[in-house]
């Protein structure tokens, strides 16, 4: 799912300005296939000229700054990475502050994405040891100006303290001295319970800024002399600009300049006419007066029936496999008890609250982006590449992000903001519509799954499942098309492949010319629907408690906790007769989630859901709050993905183009969420996505129990059931 | 173009504007007011929620020529200490996640609180049901809202 180049790793260091009266020092990685990153100081880094991912800079006044190298789209990287480091440097986090580390993959080496819910578990250990490496130095310092041996100092609060003397020293009058010293190799880190700071639900520190309407998402970007754009984009995926008509629109009031501009969407390219104006309102105006005729030749006229009839004829193909067990035809054949069945979801937008939009300013030979940015670095070689600049020319800063869940990890609105800068030789801002955000894709891809089964003994003895669906890595220039999809398993709990002998998981790609990229919890989003229905419906043949059923394949310590805590906190066993109650346990970016949700018939007769609970097994964590409050929202989104919202087609475009159509849960919709997150000395996992997949499933669970109606195609509308 | 004088967040600004651009782009392209937030354009999502007289209105749907001499409220003046309830309740109970829409949905709740000191989960409902939140952070606006609703009862924090 990465795109196909690798990661330029040419490395020059300006760590220059952090270097001299502050003690600056941050990891890399000596080998790109390193487990242990290598803790240096910016003076070192700078003699070896290499490459920094993240580091810490402490300044005369005591004063730390972090250089984050992760976007802030609401999920804590803002929060969760100077917890860390504060716990092992031992400051309290308001001495930390936070600056974006700009996009310059030649600076921080690796890649910045902020996506896959890796932030914490990506770089957890290397942010910790970082802090504990400068605090160790700072201790040194300090006990060397006193002349006593280091074993005999502490740190605390932002201070070296001789434990018989009670000396103190702060952090501010020591990082001189310290900056010359070699780092240690070895440090010690914090025992879990003696954490003060990790684990602990502290307030975020980008709350009040957005509270107070003061956090600068990418829409509120201004610079001296910027201009502002909107683009009519072919509303069929893919056209091509014909010939157009600005009579109208070049004189209207504000209008500056009305360009064609072109715009890289994987292996192709989508024109459009660029109306550029001296207001954003302006533009938006001009844009209605423009006519544009579009060469859509050789593009497909689908319609959403019309694509998943071709899904349902794709699951008649053999499927290229991605993980195989045992022998599933021949196990299946003879099996005492045969399921099957086929599932069903839909294309999605991701509907950020903020629009698609970017800032560029592309001079001479530098390039300047601001904007709502997931992947910087893949932004700065894509534009290195396409306006032929050295890469250390091109400057990529992040704002906050209004949102991304995926789609702001794509590269095509800063590419096309960049054209138009250059073009017009001035900084403009791109500003899409809800309309240009709804319909212009990258879409979640819609699946269907056939998931066939054959029990024995009240166990599963063969398991199969083929999905089609498009595949995202098949748009990439050059891709391979005979290659499988490799996320087909994605979702499903690993101890199945343990319990089950014979298993047979592949996919067919879907051909379409629908771009599709990441969205929330990507292939899991879907996948955890066919696999989680599946597995109640087999418990249900197997005349199995669909959480004894699990308990018998899912062996394994986390799994099993997992369960006996939703048993406990639903009161499973004395569930009754006029409420229904499903479950659904899925795992995905090595962190595990159970959900279950109980629903109710209203005095109308329509659906109800009661209560929604969640268990986070995410291993170890950072902020208790806001993994509770990502769940939250991968909840509330999952809800609308499975009982509200869909991206449909017709004639080749997208139908829902305004949230009037594209209808989103609204607080009424959601009622309270409990969560609870598992305690354990696991690795930590992700926390953004992994509660989204369970809850379709869990949801979908309860409605059969309750109503004995068996929901296989997504969305459903709840008033109809 | 015509030539307005705004009444916002207690002060007067004159603009030069087409009669009808919406507010919301007045106060973030002419006036650099950027709080208020561009979510939808057709009054659907809430994000550019402001105070027209008092009232919660969708600024993106406003013509700057309907505005006249009502006054305006934005989220860069619903206190001018940081002090206010709906905002310190949103603080108090962590609601924001990537926070666009959050100034739009404060703006709704203030307007609530205003009118109905004493809201229930129904009221709260109804009076929030125009604002779109993606990050799903629905069940905490609804507390905050109860505990907006309880600090303004509590008399003020006294300074020593």
């Amino acid at each position: 799912m990465q795109p196909s180049n690798s990661i330029n790793r040419r490395a020059f260091l300006k760590l220059s300005s952090f270097t001299g009266a502050a003690l600056t020092i941050g990891f890399y990685f000596p080998a790109l296939a390193a487990e242990d990153a290598s803790i240096v100081t910016a003076a070192t880094a700078n003699n070896l000229g290499i490459a920094l991912n993240a580091f810490i800079t402490i300044d005369k006044t005591g004063k730390v700054s972090l250089v984050n190298h992760r976007a802030e789209m609401g999920q804590g990287a803002f929060q969760a990475v100077p917890q860390m480091i504060a716990e092992e440097l031992e400051v309290s986090l308001d001495q930390v502050s936070i600056v974006f580390g700009p996009g310059h993959q030649s600076k921080y080496g690796g890649s910045q994405i902020t996506g896959g819910s890796s932030t914490v578990r990506g770089a957890y250990k290397h942010l910790l040891r970082t802090g504990a490496t400068a605090r160790e130095m700072l201790i040194e310092a300090a006990a060397k100006k006193w002349g006593v041996p280091k074993e005999e100092c502490y740190a605390k609060n932002g201070e070296v303290i001789h434990r018989t003397s009670n000396k103190k020293l702060g952090y501010g009058e020591l990082v001189e001295e310290a900056a010359k010293l070699t780092p240690p190799k070895q440090v010690t880190l914090k025992a879990r319970k003696d954490y003060t700071i990790i684990g602990k639900p502290l307030p975020r520190q980008d709350t009040p800024a957005k509270v107070y309407g003061k956090a600068e998402f990418g829409l509120d970007k201004k610079l001296p002399g910027m201009l502002y754009a909107v683009v009519e984009r072919s509303p069929h995926f893919l056209g091509k600009v014909k010939s157009y008509d600005d009579s109208a629109v070049k004189n209207m009031p504000g209008v500056k300049h009305v360009i064609k501009v072109q715009m890289p969407v994987f292996n192709t390219v989508r024109e459009g006419i660029a109306i550029i104006a001296d207001n954003t309102w302006a533009a938006m105006q001009a844009r209605k007066a423009l006519k544009v005729e579009w060469d859509i030749t050789g593009f497909e006229h689908l319609d959403t029936a019309a694509l998943f009839n071709r899904m349902k004829e794709d699951l008649k193909k053999p499927g290229l496999s991605q993980r195989t067990g045992g022998n599933f035809e021949a196990t299946f054949a003879k099996a005492s008890k045969k399921v099957e069945a086929i599932y069903e979801t839909p294309y999605e937008a991701h509907a950020c609250m903020e629009p698609l939009n970017c800032v560029a300013d592309v001079k001479d030979n530098t390039c300047e982006i601001w904007g709502p940015i997931q992947g910087p670095d893949w932004i700065q070689r894509d534009l290195a590449d396409r306006l032929k600049m050295p890469i250390d020319n091109i400057t990529v800063h992040m704002t906050f992000l209004g949102g991304g869940f995926g789609r702001k990890a794509f590269t095509d609105y800063t590419t096309e903001a960049a054209l138009i800068s250059k073009e017009i030789k001035a900084p403009v801002q791109v500003v899409w519509t809800r309309e240009d955000d709804l319909t212009q894709g990258p879409f979640r891809p819609g699946a269907m799954y056939e998931c066939k089964a054959g029990l024995n003994n009240g166990r599963i003895a063969a398991f199969q499942t083929k999905m089609a669906a498009q595949n995202m890595g098949h748009q990439n220039p050059g891709a391979d098309k005979s290659s499988f999809n490799d996320s087909t398993t994605e979702g499903l709990p690993e101890p199945y492949f343990n319990s089950i002998d014979h298993y047979s998981f592949s996919d067919v790609p879907t051909e379409s010319t629908i771009p599709v990229m990441w969205w929330r919890s990507v292939y899991s989003s879907t996948n955890a629907f066919a696999y989680e229905s599946f597995i109640d419906e087999l418990a249900l043949a197997a005349e199995k408690d669909p959480i004894d059923f699990r308990r018998v394949h899912l062996r394994d310590e986390r799994h099993l906790a997992i369960l006996d805590k939703l048993e406990e906190i639903t009161g499973w066993k004395t569930k009754g007769k006029n409420s229904g109650w499903g479950l659904a346990l899925t795992e995905c970016f090595k962190s595990i989630v159970g959900e279950a949700v109980k629903v109710s018939k209203q005095a109308d007769g329509k659906l109800k859901i009661d209560r929604i609970v969640a268990v986070m097994d995410c291993g170890w964590y950072v902020n208790p709050d806001i993994i509770k409050a990502q769940v939250e929202g991968s909840i509330v989104m999952a809800l609308g993905a499975a009982t509200i919202h869909a991206t449909n087609f017709a004639d080749g475009k997208a139908v829902e183009t305004n949230f009037h159509q594209y209808r989103m849960p609204r607080i009424n919709d959601v009622p309270d969420i409990e969560i609870y997150i598992m305690e354990n000395e696991e690795k930590p996992g992700g926390v953004g996505e992994p509660g989204l997949p369970p809850f379709a499933p869990a949801l979908c669970n309860a409605i059969y129990d309750l109503t004995g109606k068996r929901i296989r195609k997504l969305p459903f509308n709840m008033n109809e059931v | 173009m015509a030539s307005y004088k705004l009444s916002i967040n207690g002060g007067s600004y004159a603009v030069e504007a087409d009669p009808k651009m919406p507010l919301l782009w007045v106060l973030r392209d002419l006036l650099n007011l950027t709080g208020t937030k561009y979510g939808c354009g057709m009054a659907q999502c809430g994000a550019c929620t402001v105070h027209l007289n008092g009232n919660a209105i969708r600024s993106c749907s406003m013509p700057v020529s309907a505005v006249g001499n009502q006054k305006i409220t934005t989220i860069e003046g619903l206190s001018t200490d940081n002090s206010n309830a709906v905002q310190q309740a949103w603080i108090a109970e962590q609601v924001p996640q990537c926070g666009y829409c959050q100034t739009g949905q404060i703006m709704s709740a203030a307007a609530l609180l205003k009118r109905n000191p004493n809201p229930t989960d129904r009221d709260i409902d109804l009076a929030m049901l125009g604002n779109i939140c993606r990050c799903g952070t629905y069940p905490r606006i609804r507390k905050a809202i109860h505990k907006a609703a309880a600090m303004m009862k509590q008399p003020p924090a006294k300074s020593f």
